[in-house]
């Protein structure tokens, strides 16, 4: 079918998404894990995909566009905490206890403000009190602010190293701001005590099968969108833009809106991964903002491998399952494996995971035609 | 004076660092002429094309093509008025085919969604087939650019060029790193693809000029010295002295 080339490529040649990989994906995600994990793991699994959003983004501005952002916590914080905001004042007006203790205190206010004593809800909580405005809010603003963010980077030609170091303080400065900001944000805690999503409440066991499912199929059309972005003809300038910048520049096209465009999707990935992280585990907080998680992001693109959208995800719940074993045992040793990782991969394998299966494939289908 | 002249160019002056790598340059491309310009190292050819592209910013004087003043324009606004660049060393995008690297530099569309949701029409691949045969590029059409010679390279990005139909050509030593038999098939491709455009040429290869030329530029720090067909300069006391060394 004609749509599905253009969303994977000619079979001779996929960029990006390949056909047997997405297929695989798509059978572990819908079918094995919720056929074999039981829900508390199913919700475990459900965090990792949260954080697949970002590798996916990755893998489209790193692995095609040559733009290593290491900001993308910035914009997971961003959808993870507008998702919080609407789901906080949601429980503050509707939760029994939360009223309780409002009404003890004379105010009506989520209760980190309480204790702060802000005395007024701040005006840019005000539209968070609807869900028509946060959830287009998820998408729209990020993708703005991305775009114009980094339009305005590229035109002046900062690249590279540059717009590392740039996005990276990007993210330092959302985490700083939501510590300090206590009042406001809820500070090193963040939000959380929500229970319920327009009145369904989040812990009861249907609901959390039904946020993973919602996760996953929002993945996996993730997968499909960037496979189409890659396989158009955008797709060809992004990669032509990370061969030989300025040739694209000759070639009359304007590379900063192309590198723009991809980064704000990217954006949008992790935003919405941000806001489906904050109703799965019923937490926005600042350890997800800083620069860390978003080295942690660059991390599962790289170990999976950076040109492969499916090698992303798989990137992110393995190096995601190996967080939590080793966190749960070793807490201090994780920062150290995952540098020594991160180190590895780049040294030695630069596809990642995908990469080598891809390379053990070549190899043996040379062997098998050598003995032929 | 208008429409006379493809290209005037008038007392064109950049300097880096206090160094004027072009000093009060004045010149003029007639249509459908294929100019040579030549000139010892560091006489400021290769800066005189990239300010005409708009790779340099001039430090003074002005650049107008077809009477619009390109002088201050970004790159990119420059090629879609109609100048196309060829480098120094083969620009190519190694990373993608033959038809791919001429595809995208056809130049609808150039834009962000348009690139998205473009579908490639019958009339684009049989330009691309065309322009590749041009080339002598036709049976490599499937082959990634990296595994092309240093010389079918050079052919890849002009055929990149041709897909712009540009009305100027500027080309930067285009048989650098060519066999003989290479450069004579360049040679007849550029007479050729000068046709209804004009086209300025870089070159140390004499043989090379008198193939092409019509007309020749010395350039001799930052400023012309000569200017005229290729035996007249050759005659020319001064170009004798300070470039054909003799």
């Amino acid at each position: 079918m004609k749509l599905l080339d253009r969303i994977f490529g000619p079979s001779h040649a996929e960029v990006g998404l390949s056909r047997i990989g997405f297929l695989a994906t798509a059978l572990i995600l819908l079918l094995v894990l919720p056929l074999t994990l039981d829900v508390f793991r199913l919700g475990l699994a459900a965090k990792y995909l949260s954080l697949a959003f970002s590798a996916v983004g990755i893998v489209l501005i790193w692995g095609y566009g040559g733009i290593l952002s290491l900001g993308q916590g910035f914009f997971f914080g961003l959808g993870s905490y507008m998702l919080a905001m609407f789901l906080k004042l949601e429980a503050t007006n509707s939760d029994g206890s939360a009223q309780a203790l409002a009404t003890f205190f004379g105010s009506n206010l989520p209760d980190f403000m309480v204790w702060n004593s802000v005395e007024e809800l701040p005006f840019w909580w005000e539209p968070f009190n609807y869900v028509w405005f946060t959830l287009p809010a998820i998408v729209v603003l990020p993708a703005g602010l991305a775009f114009f963010f980094s339009y305005a980077a590229f035109r002046r030609r900062i690249g590279s190293v540059y717009f590392s170091i740039v996005t990276l303080s990007l993210s330092a400065i959302l985490a700083i701001m939501i510590i300090g900001q206590q009042g406001v944000t809820g500070g090193v805690n963040g939000i959380n005590d929500f229970r319920t999503f327009m009145g369904i409440n989040l812990d009861s066991d249907s609901a959390k099968v039904t946020m993973y499912f919602v996760a996953a199929s929002l993945l996996l059309l993730a997968m499909l969108v960037c496979g189409f972005v890659l396989n158009s003809r955008l797709g060809r300038v992004v990669i032509a833009i990370r061969d030989n910048e300025d040739r694209v520049r000759f070639s009359g096209y304007n590379p900063a809106l192309f590198k723009a465009f991809i980064f704000a999707i990217a954006a949008v990935l992790s935003s919405i991964g941000g806001a489906i992280f904050t109703i799965q585990q019923s937490l926005a907080s600042p350890s997800l903002v800083g620069i860390v998680p978003s080295i942690e992001m660059v991390i599962y693109a790289a170990v999976g491998g950076r040109l492969s959208l499916v090698g992303a995800v798989l990137g992110a719940m393995l190096v995601g399952t190996a967080k939590t074993v080793f966190s749960e045992n070793f807490a201090t040793l994780w920062v150290y494996f995952i540098g020594f990782l991160f180190v590895f991969v780049v040294m030695y394998l630069p596809n990642g995971i995908v990469g080598l299966l891809t390379w053990l494939r070549g190899f043996r289908n040379m062997h098998d035609g050598s003995k032929n | 004076m208008s429409n006379k002249f493809v290209l005037q160019i008038e007392n064109l002056t950049v300097s880096f660092d206090g160094f004027k790598a072009v000093d009060g340059l004045n010149f003029d491309l007639e249509p459908n002429a294929l100019h040579c310009v030549i000139g010892p190292n560091g006489a400021g050819k290769t800066t005189l094309l990239d300010m005409i592209c708009g790779k340099t910013k001039p430090t003074g004087g002005k650049i107008l093509f077809k009477d619009i003043d390109i002088t201050e324009l970004m790159e990119y606004q420059i090629t879609r008025l109609g100048i196309g660049r060829k480098f120094q060393t083969p620009s190519v995008y190694d990373q993608l085919t033959v038809f791919e690297n001429l595809e995208i530099s056809h130049p609808n569309p150039r834009g962000v969604l348009g690139s998205v949701f473009f579908k490639r029409t019958d009339s684009m691949t049989q330009k691309i087939s065309e322009v590749a045969n041009k080339i002598f590029l036709g049976d490599h059409l499937n082959d990634t650019a990296a595994i092309l010679s240093h010389g079918q390279k050079q052919w890849l990005e002009i055929g990149m060029l041709l897909m712009q139909d540009p009305e100027l050509i500027l080309l930067d030593e285009p048989v650098a790193g060519m066999s003989a038999k290479e450069r004579e098939k360049t040679a007849a491709l550029l007479n050729e693809i000068s046709r209804g455009r004009s086209i300025i040429v870089i070159e140390h290869d004499m043989a090379f000029v008198k193939m092409v030329a019509k007309k020749v530029t010395v350039l001799h720090q930052g400023k012309v010295l000569a200017e005229g067909t290729l035996d007249k300069v050759q005659e020319d006391e001064q170009v004798k002295l300070v470039y054909l060394g003799h």
